[in-house]
């Protein structure tokens, strides 16, 4: 058992946001969240993470709600990616992979050899390690995203959750980035625009419309051209074209007709 | 430019606290009586239960009930605006957010003029106890339209302007319609800042909020250097945000308050000090706001030591010193780092 969202409500001024939703990751699984723009994904993610309270329902962990857990509980076991953090001073790649110790250390304490081992081990696995002293500012934005998934890995979770990572990447870092994430060991859960990519490395997906689920499983069965048609209002025509036989999806224009 | 001291912390603890002294005791000899830092450490000797130290009383008395207070209350001055610069730089992730900018000095300075000149109170408050009630004034509305508004920091910085802007209107109100030009005087002199005629009784009310206020702040460095990708992510690490932006804000305001009531609003040493440091030890809390402080307490006993010699026997507003000392040096931190920006 993980990370499990038992029908979470959050809303705002009157307006949900996220509406019902019930999620249980299996361990180790990457599952992805689909969705227009305000369909909730980063909402969900904020309130799988427990940084914002639930209006109702319970997200638990290990069986134990995260309210009870407490945030610096949460924080050793759950890290989050947000989409384009931007720091507000100059920092260097091993400053930014460092705060993810926090949750592990007291206010006073200096960083120990395990907390060295973590950061350490965490540059390794993104490929950053040599560039550990590099400003911020001289980082590309791929370099930057793989900072912040070095900082959540320092965090030593086993929940991985991510804010449409491969926002403003090229398309080489967006399929690097997403192969890095996906091999890692621990549960993920990833908000993504991309529906191609979301099919290629995702092994279950969670289709959000106005803060509800409207499809959730494997790709093959999620990915069809009637979903697409509804949940964007876009056509589509989607063939198993994708690695292993997964759903591939090629966009049609707007034909002008009432759709 | 973090080279050396960012490796090797543990000699920046001995060599700033050295110089710190260092400073405070050369600092007290400058002046029209000259006095040797021998002589400084005879009377403190002596002062505090030692041998005597065989000078006259009045020479005594101008170590002991003139300088030292005076240079110790720059020091502790210093070391406070700076941490409060530091704190509200990282908690409202502005470069440009000072100790000031939660309104508190344009409301101690309404609450000093209306004492001063308006005479509220009928004599039984003083000019620094209205200036704090003042000050405390000012941050109650601050956090207040900035929690109306939605309580993010950008919130909170508008709010402060607004609020600065309205009390400064009211002083000006105040000091136009009734005070005489003496007064005038006395509160333009006090607004800019300035340590003249500092007295022990001065010194350990700032001395006492400063010690509780540098651990205070210290226990949340982790939590500041958290909130350097915004709230979102601090409370990802396990940081209650909202608890601690409210301690935070409580505590620098508390601080600024309690200055700005014996000493006035003096610029520029909470906007600078904390970027200088920065460039010195790198971002990291654990080493910055204790940097942060110790630069600005020197930096202080300096800037005070100019203020009441260069045009002796006048004395200038320390603060005028501080932003014709501080803005070159600003100048000279923004041309350095530039590359980064």
């Amino acid at each position: 058992m993980s990370l499990r969202a038992e029908d979470v409500s959050w809303s705002v001024g009157g307006r949900m946001i996220v509406a019902g939703v019930s999620l249980e990751p299996a361990p180790g699984q990457t599952v992805g969240l689909l969705g227009p723009n305000g369909s909730g994904k980063s909402t969900l993610l904020r309130l799988l993470a427990g940084v914002r309270r639930t209006s109702s329902g319970v997200v638990r962990l290990d069986g134990a709600p995260l309210e009870e857990i407490g945030r610096k509980g949460a924080a050793r076991r759950i890290a989050v990616v947000e989409q384009e953090a931007t720091p507000q001073v100059d920092l260097t790649v091993g400053d930014v992979v460092r705060l993810g110790r926090i949750p592990h250390r007291r206010a006073w304490a200096p960083l120990s050899s395990a907390d060295e081992a973590a950061v350490e081990a965490a540059l390794g696995h993104t490929g950053l390690t040599d560039q550990a002293e590099q400003s911020w500012h001289t980082l590309s934005g791929g370099e930057r995203q793989r900072a912040h998934i070095a900082r959540a890995l320092a965090q030593e979770p086993r929940e991985l959750l991510l804010d449409e990572p491969t926002n403003h990447l090229d398309v080489r870092h967006q399929l690097e980035l997403l192969d890095l994430i996906t091999r890692l060991p621990v549960t993920t859960v990833i908000a993504l625009h991309d529906l191609n990519l979301a099919s290629m490395f995702c092994d279950h997906l969670v289709v959000l419309r106005e803060g509800r689920v409207v499809a959730a499983g494997p790709p093959e069965r999620v990915v069809t051209p009637r979903l697409v048609s509804e949940v964007y209002g876009v056509r589509a025509v989607v063939s198993p074209d994708g690695p292993g036989g997964r759903p591939y999806v090629r966009f049609l224009p707007p034909t002008g007709e009432a759709r | 430019m973090r080279g050396l001291f960012a490796a090797r912390p543990l000699l920046l603890w001995p060599a700033g606290c050295a110089l710190l002294v260092a400073s405070v005791a050369v600092a007290i000899t400058i002046g029209p009586a000259g006095i040797s830092v021998g002589e400084v450490a005879a009377v403190t000797v002596s002062r505090l239960g030692g041998a005597d130290s065989g000078l006259s009383a009045i020479r005594e008395g101008i170590v002991w009930d003139l300088r030292l207070p005076r240079t110790l209350l720059a020091a502790v001055c210093g070391a406070g605006l700076a941490l409060c610069g530091v704190v509200m730089q990282s908690l409202l992730r502005n470069p440009l957010a000072d100790p000031f900018v939660l309104g508190v000095s344009s409301g101690a300075s309404t609450g000093a003029v209306l004492v001063v000149v308006l005479g509220v109170g009928g004599g039984a408050l003083s000019l620094s106890t209205g200036a704090f009630l003042g000050a405390a004034c000012s941050f109650a509305l601050v956090l207040g339209l900035g929690h109306l508004s939605g309580g993010t920091t950008d919130r909170v910085v508008l709010s402060g302007v607004a609020t600065m802007q309205l009390f400064s209107a009211l002083t000006s109100l105040v000091v136009m319609s009734s005070a005489d030009p003496e007064q005038t005087r006395g509160v333009l002199f006090w607004l800019l800042g300035s340590l003249s005629g500092a007295s022990w009784p001065d010194v350990w009310p700032c001395l006492l909020v400063l010690l509780l206020a540098l651990p205070a702040c210290l226990g949340r460095a982790p939590a500041l250097d958290a909130l350097v990708f915004g709230q979102d992510a601090a409370g990802s690490l396990g940081i209650h945000v909202a608890r601690t932006r409210l301690a935070l804000l409580g505590v620098t305001a508390l601080m600024t308050a309690a200055l700005v009531s014996v000493v006035g609003a003096i610029g520029f040493v909470g906007l600078v000090l904390p970027h200088a440091a920065r460039a010195i030890v790198g971002p990291g809390h654990r080493r910055l706001l204790p940097v942060s402080a110790l630069a600005g307490a020197i930096f202080l006993v300096w800037a005070d030591t100019v203020a009441r010699t260069v045009l002796d026997p006048q004395e200038l507003p320390v603060g005028v010193v501080t932003s014709l000392i501080g803005v070159p040096a600003f100048v000279h931190i923004l041309y350095r780092g530039r590359r980064t920006a």
